[in-house]
């Protein structure tokens, strides 16, 4: 009986199918033709296998992707074709990769005859994705695709996730071979879950039983590693505060009352300030990034620092660990909580409360709550995370949206935080929005977007339109490169130099794309709009005129400490 | 922080592209590695990379284990000088009828412990193992009597001290737990 001969394209269908995908993100070109064509009878409407996304253009593949994969769970794959489409994907590769989000972009490249002659469309992939990708590999021949594809979901996402780039010559698409299913599960060169040191546990535990002022930093760690639950139980048992990175979030709920708000240089104050009082930092799952700690070497020195991570080249890399608990930190974290001893800081926990209403008085009144002027951001984003009873996905471009979005968003979900962190990619929100949605598909996803973001990627309006996505789309429109005119006004003299934009009709671009629409531009008309909005069926782009020159704060000024956070900009 | 030189032994994988992986942490991190040796180790699939740079102590561990970090390499430790054995190889190609008229570059060959690998009418092939500054003041040496032609000299290898063998516990530990 003769064996089943089949294409190297359909050997990657079948390999992707092996592995649990369902979506893929991608744009079709010369060099990818064969995997398209294989695509299209796993698409076919009497029995999809998978569903295809067809984006606007590449980058929009790969944020949808990071999108899809940080609400799903799962690993965001992306489809495209060699040389220009696949450099499109660049920047997504770098942002899954600062972000640790588990992506596998897989790219047509030119017949392995023609590597290294300039082909059409050529371009040398692994060599530019392997410094912004946990692996990036050129499959050379049929009979190591599904190796490959294997290989490639267990990389992404085991140990510490992230990005990973195959890279497909066309002959080895289109050559005939016998195909076997494979599964890699062990690579003896990488250890994802690596085992703790017992000597770590039982000093971190010693430590956090003597600690009067302890204070836990929490980070995306958490979501990665599906730990709430552990988390949770260890900051309830010895009664310890804590506070999150932008990315964690939503890794515990906003309301939960030891939680002290955001940490960073447009945090909240309490966790701020009183990182340079306490006694211990317990940081889990976070990574100290200089948005975090202000001035390294004037960070917290008062306090020892115990550090949960699963990447042991995190530890002492930017503020010196006492105590380095490595590992999977839903194994790691019972582990220490049951050595904990039952306690109470009470007296500790209460001092976050002069902060927390001097932040209120000086800054988030007048955000949230003004009464006169124009349109505020942060009273929008509040009105919005209310009318969807804080259980929604917030989805953020990069700039002052974000910061004010991370800042008023209030999160009762898992998952509900998917915002550039470690790139800070301009452009990333809608494509991300698409993603999390189609990740998400029970969910309600409420994407904040500036004027200057929502263009970089506007061409996703097309992808929305056609899937139909159901994604809020709040536009704070303040005519500026918001962000960058703050730094201006702050560090450069008022030298507004290119941040004033000028915008189109986005109620004519709506109408193209048939999104619905509306302009608010009165504060009588803002809660009915929000409410219009979150009861529409489909998506729905609310353009809010928002107040054009408006500082975020609190801030830490660039080089400051972390507890040197400004309440007032003088003008 | 002062700077010395460091050695650095990485084992990996033998896979296409884990060379530009590991040096393109020394170019992110702008150090100029001065030396290279790449080969196949005693383990069967496992090749081995001798690296030497001017660093600091934190720098060349943060390098370190930036490489370690990478999927398929499996092993990157830092050594000092004082850790391991080190043997370089040089090849120099002098001039044979300077050679012949001048005793004193025979008599240099045989305090250094180099020997001659071939010989003919135009030039003759000097070579010798040792460490760096013995090859160096091998090579000033006659270089100061004008007969060398060509000269050149393999990076450091090493082997460590050590009486324990890291990576190997490290293999046979990984297919108890596998196996």
């Amino acid at each position: 009986m003769s064996k089943e001969l089949i294409t190297g394209a359909e050997a990657l269908m079948r390999s992707l199918q092996a592995e649990g995908t369902t979506t893929i993100f991608g744009y079709p070109g010369g060099c990818i033709m064969p995997v398209f064509d294989a695509l299209y009878d796993y698409t076919r409407p009497e029995n999809p296998i998978f569903n295809h996304v067809l984006v606007r253009h590449e980058q929009g593949a790969a944020h949808a992707a990071e999108g899809y994969a940080r609400t799903s769970g799962k690993v965001g794959v992306c489809l495209v074709t060699s040389g220009p489409g696949v450099t499109n994907t660049i920047t997504g590769i770098a942002d899954a990769m600062m972000d640790n989000t588990p992506i596998i972009v897989i790219a047509g490249q030119v017949g392995t005859p023609a590597i290294g002659s300039d082909a059409f469309q050529e371009v040398d992939l692994v060599g530019i994705t392997q410094p912004i990708s946990k692996w990036s590999y050129q499959i050379r021949k049929p009979e190591d695709i599904a190796w490959a594809v294997s290989r490639a979901f267990y990389i992404a996402n085991t140990g510490r996730k992230g990005p990973v780039v195959l890279d497909f010559p066309k002959n080895v698409q289109t050559a005939k071979f016998e195909y076997e299913p494979q599964t890699v599960d062990f690579i003896r060169s990488y250890t994802p879950y690596p085992t703790p040191a017992a000597d770590q546990i039982d000093k971190a535990a010693e430590l956090i039983n003597g600690a009067k002022k302890p204070l836990v930093l929490v980070g995306q760690g958490v979501e990665l590693a599906e730990a709430r639950e552990e988390l949770k139980q260890f900051v309830e048992k010895a009664n310890l505060p804590f506070a999150s990175t932008m990315l964690g979030l939503s890794a515990m709920p906003s309301n939960h009352p030891l939680n002290k708000g955001m940490l960073g240089m447009h945090g909240n104050l309490g966790p701020n300030v009183k990182t340079q009082e306490c006694d211990v930092i317990i940081a889990v799952g976070m990574r100290f990034s200089d948005r975090v700690t202000g001035r390294p070497s004037n960070y917290a020195k008062q306090a020892k620092i115990i550090h949960f991570d699963i990447d042991k080249t995190e530890f002492s890399k930017n503020i010196p660990a006492d105590v380095c608990i490595l590992g999977n930190c839903k194994e790691t974290l019972p582990m220490v909580t049951k050595l904990l001893i039952e306690n109470n800081h009470n007296e500790w926990i209460e001092s976050f409360k002069q902060y927390d209403q001097k932040e209120y008085d000086k800054v988030i009144s007048a955000e949230v709550h003004p009464t006169t002027g124009p349109l505020k951001m942060g009273e929008t984003i509040a009105k919005v995370t209310k009318a969807t009873g804080n259980k929604a996905i917030l989805v953020t471009d990069v700039g002052q949206n974000q910061m004010m979005s991370v800042r008023y968003f209030k999160f009762t979900e898992p998952h509900s935080v998917v915002s550039s962190g470690g790139l800070g990619t301009m452009g990333f929100g809608l494509p991300a929005a698409i993603g999390a949605a189609i990740g998400a598909p029970d969910r309600t996803v409420c994407f904040f977007t500036g004027d200057g973001g929502l263009q970089m990627t506007i061409e996703e309006l097309g992808t929305i339109m056609e899937q139909k996505t159901p994604v809020k789309i709040i536009l704070l429109n303040n005519n500026y490169l918001g962000n960058v005119r703050q730094w201006q006004e702050m560090f450069f003299n008022h030298r507004y130099s290119f941040t004033p934009m000028m915008n189109p009709k986005y109620e004519l671009i709506a109408k193209a794309y048939d999104i619905n629409y509306e302009l608010v531009t009165e504060r009588e008309k803002l809660d009915a709009a929000i409410d219009k909005m979150i009861k529409t069926e489909g998506a729905y782009l609310l353009e809010v005129a928002v107040i054009e020159e408006v500082d975020v704060l609190p801030m830490t000024p660039p080089g400051a400490n972390v507890d040197e956070m400004l309440l007032e900009i003088k003008r | 922080m002062e700077k010395k030189l460091y050695t650095l032994i990485v084992h990996s994988e033998n896979i296409a592209g884990i060379l530009s992986q590991i040096t393109a942490v020394f170019t992110r991190l702008q150090v100029n590695i001065e030396s290279l040796n790449v080969s196949a180790s005693s383990i069967k699939g496992i090749h081995k990379y001798t690296i030497t740079a001017y660093s600091d102590e934190e720098q060349i561990y943060k390098i370190s284990r930036l490489i370690e970090k990478k999927i398929d390499v499996l092993q990157s430790r830092v050594m000092t000088d004082d850790e391991i054995f080190i043997q370089e190889v040089v090849l120099m190609k002098i001039s044979t009828p300077v050679m012949l008229n001048n005793e004193n570059v025979c008599k240099t060959i045989r305090e250094h412990n180099a020997q001659i690998l071939e010989s003919n009418h135009t030039y003759s092939v000097v070579t010798m193992t040792g460490k760096t500054d013995q090859i160096m003041d091998l090579y000033f040496s006659l270089d100061e009597m004008n007969c060398v032609l060509q000269y050149s000299r393999t990076g450091r290898i090493v082997i460590t001290k050590s009486t324990e063998e890291p990576l190997s516990d490290k293999l046979a530990k990984l297919e108890r737990e596998n196996h």
